[in-house]
Formats: C-alpha cells, sequence, structure tokens
C-alpha cells in the first residue's frame, strides 16, 4: 500500500497550518532555524520599513481577534495601548493555558518560541512599550526551557535589547511562571501574579490599556494570537483576512479530543463546518456509538449538540447558541454520556479554581454544584432546576471576572439542549444515559435468565434469590450496585442496569 | 472642575471626571448600598452587593468602582438590580454564623442591615456546606471568629494600610478565609494591635478581647479600690454608642455614668497627658541640648511603640523614653495617689478607658509596673465602656453633666488635644517653647499640625532655635518618616507619630461606624473638632500652667526628669522579631 502524503490524509486535508507552521517542522532551540523560515523577518521589516501606526493598521486590518477566549480585535487592543502616554508601557503574553485537555499554546511554545517573541516585539514597537513578560506556567518545563533559549539567542543576535536594527527601539522580555492557578489566565489576574500577588483579578475599567502592568498601559495577548502576527506583518493583512468567515478571520487550533476517533491540535479555517471537524477531520465516532454533543472552551464554554452539526465555526456563530471558541477545547461526547454529569464534571473544575474574592462565584458556583450533586444521586426536584438556572443567572450577571462570568456556561448549555435529561433526572429519578450511579438499578431479563444460579453466587449481599433453572430477581433495596452479577452473567447476558 | 453628565434613575447630575457611579448617586440622595467599599483603601469590586444596570452594559456593573462617563444612564434600584443583591446576600448568608442574638455586632452590622432592608428573610435559601473555622484569640487585644467573616477584606485592605500586612486571604475558592501566612496565630506574627481591623469590620468577625467582665469583677470586689481613668479622645466618640450625634462632647454624662457603674474614683487621663508634656518637653530640650538622639519620636502611642519594635528596631533610640498618658495615670495613682491617702497600691485596681486596642497589649509590656504592681490593670476601649453603661441600664442620653474626681481631675486644653493627630506636638511645643525662651506666646494655636492630613511638617522658632516638626498618623506615613531617618536624611527635630489614621479619634477601639459614614463623612475631622473645641474653651491650655501637675512636682516628683520621675513615668523598649 502506497502511503499518502500528509496533507491527503483524512486528519490534515481539511486543516492549514498558521499558527503552527513551524512546530514540528523547525528545531525549535535554533535560531538559525527560525531565521531559515524568515524568522525575524516582519520585525526587521515593521522596524525598518513601517511606522508604529502602519504596524497597527496592518492587524487591525488583518482581522486578528484574541485566540485566547475573548476575541477581542486584536489591532484595536494595541490601539488601545498605543493611544495612552506613559513613561513605561508593557506587553504581556498570556501562557498560562489552563483549560483542562488543552494544549495549543503549549505546541506553539515548544515547537516555535521565536514567533511569540517576535510578535511580542513587534508589539511593542506598536504600542510604544519596551518591555514584555511571558507568564507561562510551570506545568511546561520543556516549553519554559525553550523560551529561555529563544530569548537568550534573540538577545545574543541584537533581536531582543537595545537599538534593534538600528532603528532606535529597545524591548527587552522576562519570564513569569504561573503557579498553577486557572484564574491567572484572565488578563487583570494575570497582571497580579507578575506583580508578586495573589492571583485575583481587579475590577476594569481602568482596562489593562490604561492601567495595566505595575499600574502602566499594557497589552496582553495570548500565544496563539501572538504566534500569528509576524506572519500577518510579513505577508500583509489581506493573506490573513482573504481567510475565514466575515468577523473571524485567519485559523484557530482546536485540541480536538474525547469520543472521537482522531484526537490531537486541529488547526482549521474560521468558517469550517463542525461535521466536517468530526467526521472528515476527527474520523467520526469511535464504538459505532452515535454523536451526542461536543464540549467547546473549556470549563468557561457550552456544548453543541447534534442539530447544530452543520454549524460553521466562529466567534460569533458559537456565541449565538451560547457557545464560546474560548481557547479552543474541544470534547467530542458520545450518546453513552450523561449531560448532567457532564455539566457537573466542568463546574467541579471552576469551583476549584474559583480564587474566592468574589462572592457570588465563591459562594454561587459551589452552591451549583451541590444542586447538581443532589440531582445526580437522585435527590433532586424541578425546584432545583429551577433553583440552579436562577444561580447560574446571577452569577454570570454578577461576578468579578471572566472566570465566575462564565463558569455556569456548561450548565446554562446543557439545560438549554439536554432539559430532558435534568428533567429525568428529577422528576423519573432516571439518568438516561446510564451514568449516575445513584439512580440506577441492576434487574435480570426473565426471558434470558436460565437460573444458573451464577449471580446469585457472585452477589456480596445476596440480594439475588431464586431457584435452580428458575428466572432469578434481584432485591434492589438489598443491592448495592456493584455490578458483579453483570459480570458473572456475561454468557447469558440477562444481567442489565437502567 | 471638569464634570460629567449622566442620567441616575432618569434623573440628571452632573458628577466631577473621575467620580464612581456610588459617588455620583449619592449626589442625588441615592444611597447604593456596599459591603467591601472603603474609599481610597478597598476599591476592590468584591462582594458584589453595589451592582447596579446601566443601559447597554453587557452585564450588572460595580458601581463602588465604576466611573461615570458622559451621556451615562443608570438605574440602581430596578427589581433585576434587587434581585441580585438579594441573591448574593442569600450567598453570604449561606455559609454565615447566623447565630446573631449572642453577636457582638447584632443591631450595628452591616450585613444585618443590608438582609433587613432586602427583605433576605429565609436565611436557609440556599444550604449545603458550611465550613467552620476556629476561634483566633492568641493575641492580647483582639479575636478573630471567620464563621461570621463574610470576605469583604476590609480588614487585610485596612492592615495594609497600616504597613503591617499580617492578614491576607488563605486557600481560594470556597475555602478561601482571611488569616495570617502559614495560618500563624495573630499573636505569632508581626500585628500591631492597632485595631484598625476591627473598626474597619462590617460582622461580628472582628472584635476586641472583651474584659469587662474582669473589670466587673473587681467592681464587686469589697477589698478592690476600683479607679479609672479616661483618655482625651473618648468624651468626643462615647456619644456615638448611645446614637448622639458625630463630634458631641460627653465628657460629663461619661463621668457620671462611670460613678454610676460603681468605679470608686473617676480621673481624668487628660491629667496624665499633662504630665506626659512635662517629661516629654523636658526629654526633647535635653536631648537638643546635650546632644541627644534626635529626632525624637513621641511614644503615647502603643500601636506605633509595636511597629517601631517590629520594623524599625534600629530607630528605637529616636522615641522618647516617657510612658504613654495611660501608664502615667497609672503609675501615679498607685504611688503618689496612694501614699497620699493611705491605700496599699495592692488594693488598687486601675482601669483605663481607651480609643486603642494596643492600650490592651501595652498595659502587659515589661517595664510598666513601676510601683511592683501593673502601672494598669485593664484596659478597655471605648466600645467596651459602652456595652458596660448598657447592659448596667444607665440611660446614658439622660445623665446629668458631673465633673472627675480630684487630684487627677484638673487637666487643660493642651492635654485634650492629645486626641486628635498634632495634639500632643502643639502641647509639646506650647510648654516647651514657653520652658526655652521664658516668654509667654502670643498665640497657642500651632494651627499648621492641625488637620487630618497624613503627614504635616512645620518649622518654629523657639528661642533662637528653629525647631523642624513633623506630624504623622496612619502606619503607612509613619513609615516615609521613619525611611527618611534611617537613610539619614530626615530635617526634623522632633516628631509625632500615631499609628491610627488622624490619631487616637479613630482608633482602633473607638465605635464601629459603617462604611457608610467613613466614605463619605470625615469621621477623623468631625470627632477632632470636639476636641479642638474643648481646648479652646479651657481657662488653662499649657500643661505646665496646671496647678495640679505643679502640686505633683512640688509634692512628689521633685522636677522633670527627676530621679523619682524616671523611676515612676519612663520606660525601655525592645527589638521585636518580624517573624516568631
Amino acid at each position: 500500500m502506497a502511503v499518502k502524503p500528509l496533507a491527503e490524509t483524512d486528519f490534515y486535508k481539511k486543516q492549514i497550518r498558521l499558527a503552527l507552521r513551524n512546530c514540528g517542522v523547525i528545531d525549535p532551540e535554533s535560531i538559525e532555524e527560525y531565521f531559515a523560515v524568515d524568522g525575524y523577518q516582519a520585525l526587521a521589516k515593521a522596524l525598518t520599513q513601517m511606522t508604529p501606526e502602519e504596524v497597527t493598521q496592518v492587524v487591525k486590518d488583518s482581522g486578528l481577534r484574541g485566540r485566547g477566549g475573548g476575541g477581542f480585535p486584536t489591532g484595536l487592543k494595541w490601539s488601545f495601548t498605543a493611544q495612552n502616554d506613559a513613561d513605561q508601557k508593557y506587553v504581556v503574553c498570556n501562557a498560562d493555558e489552563g483549560d483542562p485537555g488543552a494544549f495549543m499554546d503549549r505546541s506553539v511554545l515548544e515547537g516555535d518560541p521565536h514567533a511569540v517573541v517576535e510578535a511580542m516585539a513587534i508589539c511593542g514597537y506598536s504600542t510604544g512599550a519596551t518591555e514584555g513578560y511571558i507568564y507561562v506556567r510551570a506545568e511546561y518545563p520543556i516549553a519554559v526551557k525553550r523560551l529561555e533559549i529563544a530569548i537568550a539567542d534573540a538577545k545574543k543576535h541584537g533581536l531582543l535589547g537595545k537599538n534593534i536594527f538600528g532603528s532606535g527601539f529597545d524591548f527587552d522580555l522576562h519570564i513569569r511562571l504561573g503557579a498553577g492557578a486557572f484564574v491567572c489566565g484572565e488578563e487583570t489576574a494575570l497582571m497580579t501574579s507578575i506583580e508578586g500577588n495573589r492571583g485575583e483579578p481587579r475590577p476594569r475599567p481602568p482596562y489593562p490599556a490604561v492601567k495595566g502592568l505595575f499600574g502602566k498601559p499594557t497589552t496582553e495577548c495570548n500565544v496563539e494570537t501572538f504566534a500569528n502576527v509576524p506572519q500577518i506583518i510579513l505577508k500583509g493583512a489581506e493573506f490573513f483576512a482573504a481567510m475565514g468567515t466575515e468577523k473571524s478571520k485567519g485559523s484557530k487550533v482546536f485540541a480536538l479530543g474525547g469520543n472521537i476517533n482522531n484526537t490531537g491540535l486541529v488547526e482549521i479555517p474560521m468558517g469550517t463546518k463542525l461535521r466536517e471537524v468530526i467526521y472528515e477531520i476527527g474520523g467520526g465516532i469511535p464504538d459505532g456509538r452515535k454523536f451526542k454533543a461536543v464540549q467547546t472552551g473549556g470549563p468557561s464554554g457550552g456544548c453543541i449538540p447534534a442539530e447544530h452539526l452543520d454549524i460553521e465555526i466562529d466567534y460569533d456563530n458559537l456565541s449565538a447558541i451560547g457557545c464560546m471558541i474560548g481557547s479552543g477545547g474541544m470534547i467530542v461526547i458520545d450518546d453513552s454520556k450523561c449531560m448532567v454529569d457532564i455539566a457537573r464534571f466542568f463546574l467541579d473544575f471552576t469551583v476549584d479554581e474559583s480564587c474566592g474574592k468574589c462572592s457570588p462565584c465563591r459562594i454561587g458556583t459551589k452552591r451549583m454544584l451541590e444542586i447538581l450533586d443532589k440531582i445526580i444521586e437522585g435527590n433532586g426536584t424541578l425546584g432545583d432546576v429551577q433553583k440552579l438556572e436562577e444561580l447560574a443567572a446571577h452569577i454570570k450577571d454578577s461576578s468579578l471576572c471572566g472566570l465566575g462570568q462564565t463558569a455556569p456556561n456548561p450548565v446554562l448549555a446543557t439545560l438549554r439542549f439536554f432539559r430532558d435529561e435534568y428533567i429525568a433526572h428529577v422528576t423519573e429519578k432516571k439518568c438516561p444515559a446510564g451514568v449516575c450511579k445513584a439512580m440506577l438499578n441492576y434487574y435480570i431479563d426473565p426471558e434470558k435468565c436460565i437460573g444458573c444460579t451464577l449471580c446469585a453466587r457472585a452477589c456480596p449481599t445476596n440480594a439475588i434469590s431464586g431457584k435452580v433453572k428458575e428466572v432469578h430477581t434481584i432485591d434492589i433495596d438489598k443491592c448495592i450496585k456493584c455490578g458483579a452479577c453483570e459480570t458473572a452473567c456475561k454468557k447469558h447476558n440477562a444481567v442489565y442496569k437502567a | 472642575m471638569e464634570t460629567v453628565n449622566l442620567k441616575i434613575n432618569n434623573m440628571p447630575v452632573a458628577a466631577p471626571k473621575g467620580a464612581t457611579i456610588l459617588e455620583a448617586a449619592r449626589l442625588l440622595g441615592l444611597e447604593i448600598p456596599t459591603l467591601c467599599y472603603l474609599k481610597e483603601v478597598n476599591e476592590i469590586g468584591a462582594c458584589r452587593i453595589c451592582m447596579v444596570e446601566v443601559k447597554g452594559a453587557r452585564s450588572l456593573v460595580t458601581a463602588c468602582v465604576y466611573p461615570v462617563t458622559e451621556g451615562m444612564e443608570v438605574f440602581t434600584n430596578t427589581e433585576k438590580v434587587r434581585q441580585s443583591r438579594k441573591l448574593t446576600l442569600e450567598l453570604i448568608l449561606s455559609t454565615h454564623d447566623r447565630r446573631c442574638l449572642s453577636c457582638i455586632r447584632s443591631g450595628n452590622c452591616e450585613l444585618q442591615k443590608l438582609c433587613k432592608e432586602f427583605g433576605v428573610d429565609d436565611e436557609t435559601h440556599f444550604e449545603g456546606e458550611n465550613i467552620r473555622y476556629s476561634f483566633d484569640d492568641s493575641a492580647a487585644h483582639m479575636v478573630r471568629d471567620n464563621n461570621r467573616c463574610i470576605l469583604c477584606r476590609r480588614c487585610i485592605a485596612a492592615c495594609k494600610k497600616q504597613d503591617c500586612a499580617v492578614i491576607g486571604a488563605n486557600a481560594r475558592g470556597f475555602n478561601t478565609h482571611v488569616g495570617s501566612a502559614f495560618e500563624r496565630d495573630l499573636a505569632d506574627v508581626s500585628c500591631v494591635s492597632c485595631g484598625q481591623c476591627i473598626v474597619n469590620c462590617p460582622t461580628g468577625a472582628l472584635c476586641e478581647k472583651d474584659d469587662t467582665d474582669k473589670v466587673l469583677a473587681a467592681i464587686n470586689d469589697p477589698d478592690k479600690i476600683v479607679v479609672v481613668h479616661t483618655a482625651p479622645s473618648i468624651r468626643a466618640t462615647l456619644g456615638e454608642a448611645f446614637g448622639m450625634h458625630l463630634g458631641t462632647n460627653v465628657e460629663g454624662k461619661m463621668v457620671a455614668a462611670l460613678r454610676r457603674l460603681g468605679f470608686d474614683k473617676v480621673f481624668d487621663t487628660d491629667f496624665a497627658a499633662d504630665l506626659t508634656i512635662m517629661e516629654e518637653a523636658n526629654e526633647f530640650i535635653e536631648r537638643v541640648s546635650n546632644g541627644g538622639v534626635l529626632p525624637m519620636i513621641t511614644s503615647c502611642s502603643p500601636g506605633w511603640i509595636k511597629y517601631c519594635e517590629h520594623y524599625f528596631p534600629e530607630q528605637i533610640p529616636n522615641i522618647s523614653t516617657c510612658k504613654s498618658p495611660q501608664q502615667m495615670a497609672g503609675a501615679i495613682i498607685k504611688s503618689w495617689y496612694a501614699e497620699k491617702n493611705n491605700i496599699d497600691p495592692a488594693k488598687i485596681f486601675c482601669v483605663g478607658i481607651m480609643p486603642c486596642t494596643a492600650k490592651k497589649f501595652e498595659t502587659k509590656r515589661d517595664y510598666q509596673n513601676a510601683t511592683g504592681y501593673p502601672d494598669v490593670d485593664i484596659a478597655l476601649t471605648t466600645r467596651e465602656l459602652a456595652r458596660m453603661i448598657e447592659s448596667a441600664g444607665i440611660y446614658f442620653k439622660h445623665l446629668p453633666d458631673e465633673k472627675f474626681d480630684n487630684p487627677m481631675g484638673d487637666s487643660t486644653g493642651a492635654s485634650v488635644i492629645f486626641g486628635a493627630t498634632g495634639g500632643v506636638m502643639e502641647a509639646t511645643l506650647r510648654t516647651a517653647v514657653e520652658t526655652l525662651t521664658g516668654e509667654e506666646l502670643r498665640s497657642l494655636d500651632f494651627t499648621e499640625i492641625r488637620g487630618t492630613k497624613g503627614i504635616k511638617e512645620a518649622t518654629y522658632k523657639v528661642g533662637d532655635l528653629d525647631v523642624n516638626v513633623c506630624v504623622a498618623s496612619g502606619l503607612e506615613n509613619a513609615r516615609k518618616v521613619l525611611e527618611e531617618i534611617k537613610a539619614g536624611k530626615s530635617k526634623y527635630h522632633f516628631i509625632e507619630i500615631m499609628a491610627c489614621p488622624g490619631g487616637c479619634v479613630n482608633g482602633g477601639g473607638q465605635p464601629v461606624q459603617h462604611a457608610v459614614v467613613r466614605n463619605f463623612v470625615d469621621l477623623k475631622g468631625v470627632r477632632a473638632k470636639a476636641l479642638y473645641e474643648a481646648d479652646a474653651a479651657m481657662p488653662i491650655r499649657k500643661s505646665h500652667a496646671n496647678p495640679m501637675i505643679k502640686k505633683l512636682y512640688e509634692e512628689y516628683l521633685g522636677e522633670p526628669g527627676s530621679h523619682k520621675a524616671h523611676k515612676l513615668l519612663h520606660t525601655k523598649y525592645t527589638p521585636r522579631p518580624k517573624y516568631q
């Protein structure tokens, strides 16, 4: 059998490589290899042929939007910082990638660290900042090491430091390690953490462009956003703007995972249909199961059900159905999963990661989780579902930062598309997917049972009664739901749960 | 002044540029409720009570920190806003120790007040986990009960403002709680016991260590002679606890109440303040004439003393060796007064009524027992005294005005202003200038060092000498002044430092005023005004002119700085580590 070129494989056919263009292609620890793929040409072009305003304009015209979750137009963000006069301004790179299962920023930092260094210098030139900080999770030791090498090499080659390319522009970079708090991915919390304080968000306004790091005007962008910048400067705004949809340009990297055949990082042009991602790039759902939903945007996002499989993925389409691209997590869920349980999983994460500063997030998310637990344990009522919705709306509307404001999203989205599952949990005390243990009961199918007694002998609590060669029955009150009977009855498959 | 035009609840208002929605609303007479907000101290937008609707905004907006913009339309009292506040209160209540009856702040609790206003009557609307914390009663001066804490973090901000920052948020999310680093007890960290955290707490999470039982026991002990003396600022604040106007001088009623509580003698700490001036002015003159350590810094504020011992131990020689008025009063009561009246000092139980929680710590310091007995047995805060008066069934507002007992009831205008920042300096100058020059001052008002500014400075001609003086209140200001001394750049000869911003009138033991008062009323200024008015009305306004002070020196001490004065009225300080 002939080996197909990479670009012809199903996984890669519909992908493009922009942010990830150098990942796996060059040696990330060699600045020379980066030079060989036009490295630092964009910085040279910006510093020697363009004014800071022109740089900002190109980024604006490209239509690049923040890849960290907010989707704010990057050029506009840069221009806000540029217009504020100050004795010192900063550029900050948010590399505190925290969504469970997401690793696009990690790949960029480990595979192409110079792209970020170069982009930050360009951003510094455009906004009038002479110092930059990369805030990267300590859990990414390879990324940290490669960034350190990249910065040192760039300094050695005069690409960071004083008077870069003889242009009179100075720019220096520092690395700060995060200590593992999810909330530090929120821009004001991240800056508070860099300043050496407990990583907690602060109220906005004032926005970072006015009063950011150390009280100075600051531009903060995430890794993937920066990774796109050198190409935009080098090839022009039109090159980037040619891809994508009307309001979402370029490409986006997603971390495809969950119940899907092909998992991994996927970079697709904005506007690609979800169906293409799941069934063509992702190769469909394994084990012959049915697609149920895809969770996007991690713990801050929502889920997209099968009815929206033909949605064209971009910022606005997703937010129109209560979802978000977020940083790019994409977890596929098949029909064996309970959506109440899924919502609980993500909420559990945010409860754990709430910084504890504002009351709605600190207490409210915990109360939501407790209500979900009650529902999952089979003790929920319709009133609880109502309370859950009431709380979710409240937390969304009154929390201090993005973490709290989006924390209820997994619950709201599942309530929106899978309300019937919640209702089944609280009214029928049943988990339709058969996931929530408390509501499961084991039964013996009288049609299939041959009275072999294997199940009764396997039962640790003597919950199964029945004579030899007669149909057996399980006493639900005695049953502890250990599943031993089901295992014992493999041959006849008479034990089932419902 | 540049203004911004906006509408709040459809009413137009012009607010100064940079004002917050909260401030703009007040211009229309609208009060937006807050829990965490303290102007310029705690602007963190954490409690989410002050949420309002702003036309066009994506979500509710935090009124306490959100600046107004031209054309903005704000709604402060819509159904949505009220529901949001109600839910937040219900959430806060779900983690709160709701046994209000046994809470020290019941009736004066900002959370309770809001719950009442918003009709939060179902206190179990949200049930679930409720972490129970153990008390921290390790410190001499206060108790922390995190079960009543709502995490508004006003205490943390107040502590940081006091340049100590010994408390902060520990753990995260639902487990977040206020504590010291590594969960150390308050007694084991470099807390200066100023009590600013307590007066800024909206609930009953923080309170002074209650010593009223010990005082009542002494009063009820027939073998004890219980003597009380009251600090200068108490007369300006005690009335607040009984609903009287801010800044009402209640000296006469206070004396009457103390008699009715059963104290055997009611003295005035002001007398001892005059005595402090005699000793301190003398010490200053001696330091200046004999090349002693300068600048000399006042020693009346025990919070400041502890701060210096922890954070600037190398500056200890700059502090005057004079005991504070509270301790001087106790020492004189148990020596001169006891001898005069043939009382065994062992039988005297001396109580100081103080604006201050650090005074509780001060009574337990070393070198504060000149007669072999503690100079002062118990220091009570203004709040504790108010509670004693209340529980004794004394109708404070209707009490007649009574006079202090002698021999320590006579005082001067110089001593009554001790309670306000700048007061000790002014009183010292009145005496020092006249002593050094031998001439009578034409004006006794040193207005340059009055007012609530954090750092004030002036230069006065004292004989041939230009004396540079500085007055600092609040420990963040103290730090600035001390850093200069440390760097050898200080131009001052004499410095007054008070631990609490504004001085004793704003002490950590004073009646608690809600944030809404602290944010919008010049509390320090209003309370201080009562003291300056008392000063102006006094027939004698210079410590050295106090006839009873003269008598004390003639009869007993000899002269300021004498051996006996040193033994009774001066003390020593000890460097303390920041971490134990």
